[in-house]
């Protein structure tokens, strides 16, 4: 059908474009919103970067790779995905327990596995490992669970979450626990469960503390007080308050935000990419981002309620909201609303490992989404 | 509760449908408040936030704290801030820049060979940033721009504060230095306190009390224009001082003590016995410790580790030498403890000693020997035979766990930083420090010579003198230490540092005073080895010569002063406290290649102890 000849050539290419992307099971408003996203991503990298060229080459490659990666999944179908679930999930176990004890330690933390050819963050793997294993559990139990079932998804989601956060690596460990808690919570948990999970949650906050290395309490007090800290972790938040702040409503223009540019801010083609962005391209900018990041949630969970399955339902939900919560963190840190954990802005700081996995999280929608009509039939 | 729950397909899609509006809900609210938050930034605090960084941007200045004095334990100062002078330019304020530098240079202000690196700096900094012509200026060439200042708009004098060792290389490792901080120290150092600072305390005082010395960073927040000139100081949080610290160090003393050694390499340690405070602590030769608080190049630098004397080994420390007779007085006191002999028996000295069924003949330093000698006499004249036989008899074990009371072998714990353990061989500790089981054996030979502080045994000057100091004080000791107290910032008085006693030691009395009895014979006896010392003595001294053997003499050879090279020569040694029966003061003298204990290092601690003893007394 699609050798027809040219004489229709307008329609019959656009008709090929909707048949390609149906064949690679391909979202197209998901696959737009994301390379919208990392379009505008890979602007701001550049000023923020140092207009350095190399810098951005390298971005480019890993977002080949992360999106080459959401390609294969995508053609993954839901049905294997969650026969993979208890599997992966038990190898990522292996490999947290195995980072634990022989990691390379970077930066004062045990995070990295060295594969000889690749070094490897398991913690990474969780990251869907964890969702995927909690929905399996879930995707044959009459919903809303019951108390001995969610004790046991609870078990799931802490224990490598508890592992991570003993890296320590507390910003992945609440993301990995948030995507399993998203989970229960789409699951049906009951709203008094809910309430008194916050409750429990309140109590275990000072415990956690007790818990904590020096510089993780560090960063949580200086949150709650900035200015009490002007030269040390305080600085961050300081300084990137003043970037977004002096963007004003249509910034300062593409590579001629002082604070950026002049180095005032820290970690700022990384962590804190998100100033550079409100400093040069100022609340239209940020505004048109956050558009973005809300379109492709937005389809998630389009794409979730049309899931036919119970696994797939539960895991398309939970990674169109983690990936909220990502971008939440990440710019509710750099606006001042949230402590500093160190979470990227995804699909948009420069970095590699966590946007491959997000990006394995879009193929597994893609595939939830793509294999829809196939299982209709 | 029902066994068999149904999945109700249809009511958990619903209920799943309720689900994502309730998060969609939520994502909305949480995007409201992101929104919220980044319209209070960017357009209601806009002006705030602008003012501070679009126009005017605040810059933080750490303001570095001046770095607090080290004193001898009398206030006289052993390290303090003085200024220095810079010569600065300011590149927009000077109408002909070649015509400014060549001015300089023609009165002697500027150098030629700087000023490559002047005009690169000029044309790489902005035009109102200061360029340094000359870091130092003595006071003279001060003076002289001062004379010649109206000529030069744009040039000026800054003066910062520079650390100074007002002695030079008087206690120069003692007092230690003070450098540029290196990666490695901000390791170590609080980073963000060390924001402004350029030095930090290297070895010595200046680096065991580097948190008290160093102070607390202020900090300016600036008001800059976008080309980083600063308008004005909005805030500023003041430095804290560092804290003014009071060595234990006599710098009388430590004079002496340095003036006695006087050209020769050693090393002199006193200690007061009855708080551990140490009084001297000298290492010869020394260096100039100015010479690394005002930047030493690398090749002045490779001059002094190359140096074959090494002035920069801090010998009172780190320098393990065998310690000789100077042991036998605390081996004669093992044998009573352990009751292997008693005061009064006595050994004839032929001259050597064999071991049963050997041919080896361990030879006595008096080739004629000694006769019949007791306890006292085998101390007083150093008699090697008695030592070898007491060796024999107690056995290397006990040798070591009674000599380890006295903290041989272990470091003293003294609070500035390097100093070694020495060795205080045993078997277990043989059987650990060879690789090929053969050398893993303990022979007896190596017990007998053990027994004249020969063989593995090596302890440093320090170690001496806190072994001495224990001895002197009766087994009760303290931690050697060199912090006399610390200056209130507020009141200015000193704050007196704890001394740190260690466990007395479980020691018969009587059998201490024999051992006591026997230095005392040493120095006062007729036929005492440092009799010379104690002839016109006013106060009773205790002592012990030492004779180290640098190099082995083999069997039926004969050492020989005249011929035997300098380097070659024994080392000399000293211990000795006073008065003996209520000691004030305990020292270790050593000096290498002295050849004689009695004759190269036992003046050096006589000079000393008449000194401090008969300061104390007024």
């Amino acid at each position: 059908m699609a050798v027809s000849s040219s004489v229709f050539g307008e329609r019959h290419s656009l008709g090929l474009g909707a048949r390609l992307l149906a064949a690679l099971k391909l979202d197209a408003p998901l696959l737009l919103g994301l390379a919208a996203i990392a379009a505008f991503g890979l602007v701001v990298l550049w000023s923020a970067g140092g207009q350095e060229p190399g810098l951005l080459v390298r971005q480019l490659v890993r977002l080949g790779v992360a999106f080459g990666v959401m390609l294969v999944v995508a053609q993954v179908p839901p049905k294997m995905l969650r026969l993979w679930s208890p599997w992966l999930f038990a190898l990522g176990l292996a490999l947290l327990v195995a980072v634990l004890l022989v990691g390379d330690v970077g930066k004062g933390a045990q995070r990295w596995l060295d594969l000889g050819v690749v070094r490897f963050q398991p913690s990474e793997l969780m990251k869907l490992a964890v969702p995927m294993m909690a929905a399996w559990y879930l995707h044959d139990r009459p919903l809303p669970p019951r108390l001995g079932e969610l004790a046991l998804v609870v078990v799931v989601v802490a224990v490598p979450a508890v592992l991570i956060a003993r890296q320590p690596d507390l910003g992945t460990a609440l993301l990995v626990a948030s995507a399993g808690i998203l989970v229960v919570l789409l699951g049906g948990l009951r709203v008094r469960m809910i309430l008194l999970l916050g409750a429990v949650a309140a109590v275990l906050a000072p415990v956690l503390w007790h818990f904590m290395h020096d510089y993780q309490r560090r960063r949580v007090l200086t949150f709650l007080q900035p200015e009490s800290d002007p030269l040390g972790s305080g600085y961050h938040i300081i300084q990137s308050k003043i970037a977004i702040g002096s963007g004003g409503l249509f910034g300062k223009g593409w590579g001629n935000g002082s604070q950026a540019q002049l180095e005032f801010l820290p970690e700022r083609s990384t962590d804190f990419i998100f100033a550079v962005l409100g400093e040069e391209f100022g609340l239209l900018g940020l505004g048109l981002l956050l558009v973005g990041y809300l379109v492709v949630v937005g389809r998630g969970l389009f794409i979730a309620l049309q899931a036919q399955d119970t696994f797939s339902r539960l895991l398309a939900g939970s990674i169109s909201l983690t990936f909220f919560v990502y971008v939440f963190v990440n710019t509710g840190m750099v606006t001042g609303l949230l402590p500093v954990v160190g979470v990227p802005l995804p699909l948009v700081s420069y970095g590699g490992t966590s946007m491959v996995t997000l990006m394995a999280g879009f193929g597994m929608l893609m595939s939830i989404h793509g294999h829809r009509n196939l299982l209709a039939r | 509760m029902s066994i068999h729950r149904l999945k109700d397909h249809w009511r958990e899609q619903r209920m799943f449908l309720g689900r994502v509006v309730a998060a969609a809900i939520v994502v909305t609210l949480l995007a409201g408040l992101l929104m919220y938050r980044l319209v209070d930034l960017q357009v209601v605090h806009f002006e705030h936030f602008s003012r501070l960084s679009q126009g005017n941007r605040v810059r933080l200045e750490p303001v570095p704290p001046v770095r607090g004095l080290l004193f001898d334990r009398a206030g006289r100062a052993l390290a303090e801030n003085r200024p220095v002078y810079q010569l600065e330019l300011i590149p927009e304020q000077v109408k002909d820049l070649e015509q400014t530098l060549a001015d300089l240079q023609a009165l002697g202000l500027v150098r030629a060979e700087d000023l490559p690196r002047i005009q690169g700096q000029i044309r790489s900094q902005r035009r109102f940033e200061p360029t340094v012509l000359r870091a130092r200026l003595s006071d003279e060439e001060a003076g002289r721009f001062a004379v010649h200042r109206p000529r030069f708009p744009g040039v000026d004098i800054q003066a910062r504060l520079a650390r100074q060792y007002p002695l030079g290389p008087a206690a120069a490792h003692a007092i230690g230095y003070v450098g540029a901080v290196s990666e490695a120290d901000l390791q170590r150092l609080e980073g963000a306190n060390y924001a402004g600072t350029a030095q930090t305390g290297k070895i010595g005082a200046e680096r065991a009390w580097e948190d008290l010395l160093h102070g607390t960073t202020g900090f300016r927040q600036l008001l800059v224009n976008a080309q980083g000139r600063t308008l004005q100081e909005l805030e500023r949080n003041d430095a804290v001082p560092g804290r003014n610290v009071y060595l234990t160090l006599d710098l009388e003393l430590q004079a002496l003590a340095e003036a006695q050694l006087g050209e020769r390499r050693g090393s002199v340690v006193a200690l007061d016995p009855r708080n551990g405070q140490v009084l001297a602590l000298a290492s010869m030769p020394a260096f100039d410790p100015n010479l690394f608080s005002m930047g030493l190049s690398s090749a002045r630098y490779r001059e002094l580790q190359e140096d074959r004397d090494q002035p920069l080994f801090n010998r009172a420390l780190r320098g393990q030498y065998p310690p000789g007779s100077t042991i036998k007085p605390m081996l004669g006191l093992a044998g009573l403890h352990y009751g292997v002999t008693v005061p009064q028996d006595t050994v004839y000295c032929p001259g050597w000693f064999s071991l049963p069924n050997h041919s080896h003949r361990y030879r006595d330093w008096k080739r004629e020997g000694h006769g019949t000698v007791d306890l006292e006499q085998s101390v007083a004249q150093s008699c090697d035979v008695y030592f070898y036989r007491l060796a024999v008899t107690l056995g290397i074990d006990r040798m070591h766990d009674f000599l380890a009371l006295f903290g041989l072998g272990a470091p003293t714990g003294i609070d500035i930083p390097g100093e070694l353990d020495g060795l205080l061989p045993s078997r277990d500790w043989k059987r650990t420090a060879f690789r090929r089981p053969q050398d893993q054996v303990w022979f007896p030979g190596e017990t007998v010579i053990t027994g004249i502080g020969q063989g593995y045994m090596l302890a440093t000057p320090l170690q001496l003198a806190h072994a001495t100091a224990i001895l002197a004080n009766r087994g009760r000791g303290f931690v050697p230490t060199l912090l006399a107290g610390v200056e209130n910032p507020v009141t200015g008085q000193l704050e007196p540092a704890a001394s740190r006693p260690l466990p007395a030691l479980a020691l018969d009395p009587a059998q201490v005073e024999e051992a006591i009895d026997s230095m005392v014979a040493v120095v006062h006896g007729e036929r005492g080895t440092a009799r010379a010392i104690g002839l016109d003595s006013p106060w009773t001294i205790a002592g012990k010569t030492g004779t180290a053997q640098v190099v082995g003499i083999a069997q039926g050879e004969e050492y020989d002063e005249e011929t035997t090279d300098e380097r070659h020569r024994p080392h000399a040694l000293f211990i000795a406290f006073a008065p003996a029966e209520n000691p004030r003061i305990a020292i270790a003298v050593l000096v290498e290649n002295g050849a004689s204990g009695s004759a190269a290092a036992a003046p050096v601690a006589r000079a000393l102890i008449d000194n401090w003893l008969a300061r104390e007394a007024d």
